[in-house]
């Protein structure tokens, strides 16, 4: 479930962090800018591992900080694809099952990888397994804050860092006697999760922990 | 900023849970001090994070059971991943050791998985609530194959 990974990075110390340790500044500058963010392409970071190497510190005209370029590994949160995690599920929709780790929260089960067959109760939106035996078919629910296990089967990662100004679209707009109202820059507000986990519940053991348990 | 190797080494859920715990103890320590700001980030991935892991079986993991662990695993041929999957998730039943070993019909016996559950119960350390909640029955079962 975590990784190590290790990165090459220049920080930057202001002149009045010079009293401390170096390696006590660094290691605090690089966990304000790396904690609880994404690397596009490696994970959730979480905390600093170690620093394995400091190169020679500079300090450049105009400006009094030093700049330090630092080996160093990280502790980051991207499990492997088949790997079975356990969950809580945060809430459903007709997209499928989203469910939570705590600390990260862009899981969704998509309604083809639940167990089959499957159905989406409109009225209470929960998803239900049913579950069918020799006497009939069980209704078994999937309710919201239910630990859930599951298996990885695929991961999107978005890039979602700022792209400068959108010349593509007065570029697209050659007739100027138009109204220039502009419809995009709306549906350009939603907020995209910049690393989604694609999760699977279709196998035998996968699912809300209470159904295997006995 | 640079990754040189986005996959150095997997860590399970007891190395970072330990980090954690360290690193939590250690900012304790150093005190509400003005190097906190900033921080909030840090602060609440470390929280989040430890509430997690400590509901899974690493809580109880230390060094010396790791190792044990570890070199109890090694007849059993078993990939890093699946033994850190079962390092992990310390699963109890035959349908969890299915999911978690590829292939494990045709790489396994019905007494190797047997073999496995006993293994992971005995030397990973259970949930105490849980093992009070059913002692009888454990005897009954221990009892069962002394005889």
């Amino acid at each position: 479930m975590f990784v190590l990974v290790e990165m090459v990075d220049t920080v930057r110390i202001p002149p009045w962090n010079f009293q401390r340790q170096l390696n006590d500044a660094i290691a605090e500058e690089l966990n304000k800018k790396l904690a609880n963010k994404v690397v596009y392409n490696v994970g959730l970071c979480i905390c600093l591992y170690d620093i394995t190497k400091l190169e020679d510190s500079y300090i450049f005209p105009g400006d009094g900080a030093s700049h330090t370029k630092v080996h160093f590994r990280y502790v980051v949160f991207h499990p492997f694809l088949d790997e079975i995690l356990v969950g809580k599920i945060k809430y459903c929709s007709q997209e499928g099952v989203h469910v939570t780790m705590g600390f990260f929260d862009d899981i969704l089960i998509p309604p083809e990888s639940l167990q089959q067959p499957a159905k989406f109760d409109e009225a209470e939106q929960v998803w239900l397994w049913e579950y069918e035996t020799d006497e009939g078919a069980h209704d078994l629910y999937m309710d919201q804050g239910e630990e859930i296990r599951f298996r990885v089967t695929d991961e999107v990662f978005v890039d979602t860092s700022p792209t400068g100004p959108a010349t593509a679209t007065t570029a697209t707009a050659p007739q100027p006697g138009q109204s220039t109202a502009p419809p995009a820059e709306v549906s350009g507000e939603k907020k995209e999760a910049p690393y989604t986990l694609i999760g699977t519940i279709c196998d035998p053991g996968l699912g809300l922990l209470s159904w295997w348990n006995n | 900023m640079e990754v040189k190797n986005a996959n150095a080494a997997m860590l399970s859920n007891y190395e970072v849970f330990k980090l954690l715990t360290d690193l939590k103890e250690q900012r304790k320590d150093s005190g509400k001090n003005k190097h906190s700001a900033g921080q909030q980030n840090l602060n609440t991935i470390m929280y989040e994070t430890l509430k997690h892991l400590s509901k899974t079986p690493c809580s109880r993991q230390s060094p010396e059971i790791v190792k044990e662990f570890l070199t109890t695993m090694m007849p059993h041929k078993l990939t890093k991943a699946e033994k850190l999957h079962l390092l992990n998730h310390r699963p109890q039943t035959a349908v969890e050791i299915q999911l978690m070993v590829e292939e494990s019909e045709e790489r396994l016996s019905e007494e190797q998985i047997e073999e496995l559950i006993h293994i992971v119960a005995d030397v990973l350390p259970g949930d105490p609530e849980q093992e009070n909640a059913a002692p009888a029955d454990a005897e009954m079962v221990e009892g069962g194959e002394q005889s």
